[in-house]
């Protein structure tokens, strides 16, 4: 019973990309839109099936297809394991996935392609599913694999324009080289437990004592470099940015929501492995906080309301980074699911702005939404509460239990962090400010064409922001649920639920206070002196930088891209000159004597003769000289 | 027999079937009358044939005239299938003139 419904849960988004792929240009783009949606519902209504299920008997369901690999005393099954922390990530993976697919029937429908689209979208959630749900790293490395080829494909989605198909390709090959680690780590993984298997390696790592501590570590770090290329950390996080090519669902689904939290899933997953590597989780942490304070700075001068989103998202991934470094693990759960709601809601509430705006997503020549648009408006200004962090909503519980490990345990990364946070609320405000408040910049027409979206895109809008605005409660201080459920995953004791002291007041009044600060100054710049950010070319000093993203995509270009183009081009032009011309001057000769053998057959039965009598003549001369 | 080989000497049975060969020889390759060209090839066959006949007399040996009856027999072979080819040839191109048979051309 459990395995079928698993395969339903499993092969539902397969079958609606299946059919979409097939069928969709047929069917027309209502019935591609229901299918598409439906597929990820029945995924969704399957999930909480079995969510219910767990919290009431809280035992993981194991289920064992075939067995897949098996060399020697090495055996690789295809598994799947559903517990704590797969069902969790699939109810918002599922959960939102549905909303976003409900949002892109309006969003996409004058797309030509829309059946592509969907299809895309549909084998995304089933890779994502596979990654999840998988009982060993091999089995996750297929989902890994497949979340990185949907999320090229839907990147370079309108795929005639250069740009795009380029931030494509980046952010396929950015992953790549996360991927290089996070095999070489499934090797070493392999090597030192014969298996892959998470819970046979759970055991094997907390029965007994071990001695590889040095591999451990190794296997540890090739792990995060994968995780860091797919969830965007330093130095893999540029692909990112560049990945909002894509339409607007994709970047909330994939780049926001759902695909950039597998890195976080799988360190999670591996939480025994990382526990015994504490050098690794120290660079996990020292890298996370400087990811959030500088994509957190550069988010400050973006002009492009997607990129200030992108930005942002690669800050509070770099938070949850931060939590999984200092080992709370189920906090950073906590911020990847209140950080799903909400930024899902930006970006469809950009993708909402972008669509009355018929494309427009420069901020400079937006303004004034706010009468136009109220409900794009209130729903974002909703998330953006939540993310800025303020009381009661869901990102200011979630990033102050993040603030509030980093200040127990190491206080340079908390102040880094908090800096991190004020940014965060400063640039969200700045975004909202921009884009609805004051008088519209654009143009006449534009201006004209001014329209809340329909009801088929504010309605997922909607129930984001409601679970952005109460999402909080599943983890509060003092009583929280989310501890509870995942204890039974993590083999050291759980934080137990931050105990409120006059410490935790403290800090909650100062991450508040420093929310506000940020707000005060967007408020103070952007509406009350309606300042308007620069031209391009008037951006100067610091802001300049900033805005240049302290150049390292320059930097990367100069460092690794150029001199490997340096390098295959010296390999086209010398090298495989070189070779080619010995291989083709070889088959040269042999054709020019070919040719010239080819001039003795012309067909002349006299010549033929006579070379015969020559020959034979000059033969017997031969014979007869000696 | 001796007496015949006396009176005339093997040379010059070798003499002339060099002549015989040559003739033969550059009949081949002069002439392009398929129908002469053929003769000529007739012809360096039997000088091989006059000198077996006259070295198997000279050394007394009977293998030699042997020797040349079945030369001789493959020789009729030859020209059965010889002529039927120059015949159809005829048919095909109009022609026996061996300067315009240039199919085998590469």
């Amino acid at each position: 019973m459990d395995t079928r419904l698993v395969l339903v849960l499993l092969l539902a988004p397969f079958l609606g990309f299946l059919f979409n792929v097939f069928l969709g240009k047929k069917v027309g783009k209502n019935i591609v839109g229901i299918v598409g949606t439906l597929s990820v519902v029945v995924s969704f209504a399957v999930t909480l099936y079995f969510f219910l299920q767990i919290n009431q008997t809280k035992q993981a369901i194991a289920i064992n297809l075939f067995d897949w690999i098996s060399i020697q005393r090495f055996n690789i099954s295809f598994g799947f394991l559903l517990d704590q922390l797969s069902l969790i990530w699939l109810l918002f993976v599922t959960g939102i996935g549905s909303l976003i697919h409900l949002y892109s029937i309006s969003y996409m429908h004058e797309d030509e392609k829309m059946h592509s689209f969907f299809a895309y979208l549909n084998l995304f959630i089933f890779f994502m599913i596979t990654l999840v749900i998988g009982s060993n790293l091999l089995v996750m490395f297929i989902g890994w694999e497949g979340v990185g080829l949907c999320s090229y494909l839907l990147i370079g989605f309108w795929y005639k324009k250069q740009d795009f198909n380029d931030a494509a390709k980046k952010a396929f090959i950015m992953n790549r080289i996360g991927d290089l680690g996070f095999l070489i780590g499934i090797f070493i993984v392999g090597s030192l437990f014969n298996t892959l298997d998470f819970t046979t390696i759970k055991t094997v790592i907390t029965s007994t004592s071990n001695s590889n501590d040095f591999w451990i570590a190794a296997a540890a770090f090739a792990l995060f470099i994968g995780a860091s290329g797919k969830s965007a950390q330093i130095p893999l996080y540029t692909w990112l940015p560049d990945a909002m090519a894509g339409p607007t669902p994709v970047s909330a689904l994939i780049h926001a929501a759902t695909m950039v939290t597998a890195g976080i899933f799988m360190i999670t997953r591996l939480n025994f492995l990382f526990d015994m590597a504490p050098s690794v989780q120290n660079i996990i942490a020292i890298v996370g906080a400087i990811t959030a304070l500088v994509a957190a700075t550069i988010a400050l001068v973006q002009n492009d309301i997607k990129k200030v989103l992108a930005y942002s998202t690669v800050s509070q991934l770099g938070l949850m980074f931060l939590a999984l470094g200092l080992g709370a693990y189920e906090i950073a759960v906590f911020h990847v699911i209140t950080h799903a709601f909400f930024k899902a809601c930006l970006f469809l509430g950009s993708g909402s702005v972008i669509h009355g705006l018929h494309g427009e997503q420069d901020m400079r020549k937006m303004g004034g939404l706010k009468k136009a648009m109220p409900i794009t408006f209130i729903t974002m200004l909703i998330a953006v509460l939540a993310i800025s962090g303020i009381f009661p909503l869901a990102g200011f519980w979630s990033k102050d239990e993040i603030l509030m490990t980093a200040f127990n345990e190491n206080k340079a990364l908390w102040v880094i962090s908090s800096i991190a946070s004020i940014m965060t609320a400063f640039y969200m405000f700045r975004l909202i400010y921009l884009t609805f408040f004051n008088s519209f910049r654009g143009t006449e027409e534009q201006k004209h064409h001014l329209h809340e979206s329909p009801s088929l895109i504010t309605s997922p809008l909607i129930i984001l922001a409601i679970l952005s605005f109460f999402g909080g409660i599943i983890s509060l201080p003092g009583h929280s649920w989310l501890n509870e459920y995942l204890a039974p995953l993590f083999s050291k004791e759980v934080h137990a639920a931050h105990s409120l002291g006059s410490t935790e007041y403290i800090l909650m009044a100062v991450a508040t206070i420093g929310a506000l600060i940020g707000i005060a100054i967007a408020y103070k710049k952007y509406l009350k002196d309606n300042t308007i950010p620069s031209e391009d070319a008037e951006i100067k000093g610091v802001l300049k930088v900033l805005y240049n993203k302290y150049y390292v995509d320059e930097a990367y270009d100069a460092i690794f891209v150029k001199p490997i183009n340096v390098l295959s081009g010296f390999f086209r032009d010398s090298v495989e000159t070189t070779l080619s011309a010995l291989v083709f001057g070889l088959g040269k000769v042999t054709n020019e004597f070919a040719f010239q053998g080819k001039k003795l057959h012309n067909g002349s039965v006299g010549l033929y003769l006579f070379a015969f009598v020559i020959c034979v003549c000059a033969l017997l001369t031969y014979l007869f000289l000696q | 027999m001796n007496n015949i080989l006396n009176q005339i000497g093997i040379e010059n049975y070798i003499f002339l079937s060099v002549i015989l060969f040559c003739i033969g020889v550059f009949g081949v390759l002069y002439r392009r009358n398929a129908i002469i060209v053929f003769m000529s090839i007739e012809i360096m066959l039997n000088a091989v044939n006059l000198l077996f006949v006259a070295f198997s007399t000279y050394h007394q040996d009977a293998q030699g005239q042997v020797f040349v009856f079945f030369s001789m027999a493959v020789a009729a072979a030859e020209v059965a299938v010889g002529l039927a080819i120059l015949v159809s040839v005829f048919r095909n191109m109009g022609t026996i003139d061996v300067g315009n048979l240039k199919n085998l051309k590469g």
